[in-house]
């Protein structure tokens, strides 16, 4: 039987993985992917909780998180693709330009 | 769980994860991540559940991760494998990420468990758990359910205005 405590270290674990790569990547497309892999840690942390509680409302917090993730994806990348087609660039650190 | 089970997880899980990160290929690190929630697929059967499972196999890498392998086929995004992968702040970030790592790893020796609910594996078995989360879904969270549907038609309507093309 495996201990809550090892779940809460491989979720903060992956959580971190997920910041790292937020906060370093300069490709717009794998800082979201960072993002989903952060929402992930989370669910994780969620189901294990709800499993050691005997409770589903993490269970049901899950549904949710992947329902806002879907709506997350699409909005995100609706905009990384109407930035890319004004010949902006697909990097964060190359779209400075804010005046129309 | 298996404790050798949740080490075989456990390992992938942040193996792909780290590799996926730090890979030069957008491509390769979106198939890594599928991998990746494989691996999360097996660790919710494992934790009793499977809904869950099913749910992270079908909507998260069947269908998310799919509509990112499409934005990056679509734009054709190649400037990735040439130009620099990392910002040049890339050491604030590391830090950032190790000192909450540490942060974090200190304070979760406090975590301790609040009372217990109603559910327990045997209940869940006997009522399979598909049924039960429904139930559940359907009567004490009724309200967030439907702000959940609000909130993907708002993202269906404003993707399409986002991406769409003005000039049909």
């Amino acid at each position: 039987m495996v201990p809550v405590q090892w779940y809460v270290w491989l979720g903060l674990a992956l959580f971190m993985v997920g910041v790292f790569g937020f906060l370093t990547r300069r490709s717009i497309i794998m800082m979201f992917l960072s993002i989903e892999i952060m929402l992930n840690a989370v669910n994780l942390l969620f189901v294990a909780f709800a499993h050691f509680l005997n409770d589903l409302r993490g269970h049901t917090m899950v549904i949710f998180i992947i329902t806002v993730a879907a709506a997350e994806a699409a909005m995100g990348l609706a905009i990384l693709v109407s930035v890319v087609r004004n010949r902006l660039s697909a990097h964060v650190d190359e779209i400075k330009q804010m005046k129309g | 769980m298996n404790p050798i089970v949740f080490g075989y997880l456990a390992a992938a899980i942040l193996l792909l994860s780290l590799l996926a990160v730090t890979n030069k290929n957008p491509v390769h690190a979106i198939l890594l991540v599928i991998v990746m929630f494989f691996h999360m697929a097996v660790m919710y059967i494992g934790l009793g559940a499977e809904f869950l499972a099913a749910v992270q196999v079908i909507v998260y890498a069947g269908a998310i991760l799919v509509l990112f392998l499409f934005v990056v086929f679509v734009l054709n995004i190649r400037e990735e494998t040439g130009g620099e992968r990392f910002s040049s702040v890339w050491p604030f970030g590391l830090s950032i990420a190790t000192g909450l790592l540490l942060l974090a790893v200190i304070l979760s020796g406090k975590v301790r468990l609040g009372a217990m609910g109603p559910y327990t594996p045997q209940v869940i078995s006997a009522e399979t758990h598909t049924k039960i989360l429904g139930r559940v879904l359907y009567t004490d969270y009724i309200l967030p359910f439907e702000i959940a549907s609000l909130i993907l038609l708002v993202a269906v309507v404003g993707a399409i205005t986002l991406a769409g093309r003005e000039d049909r």
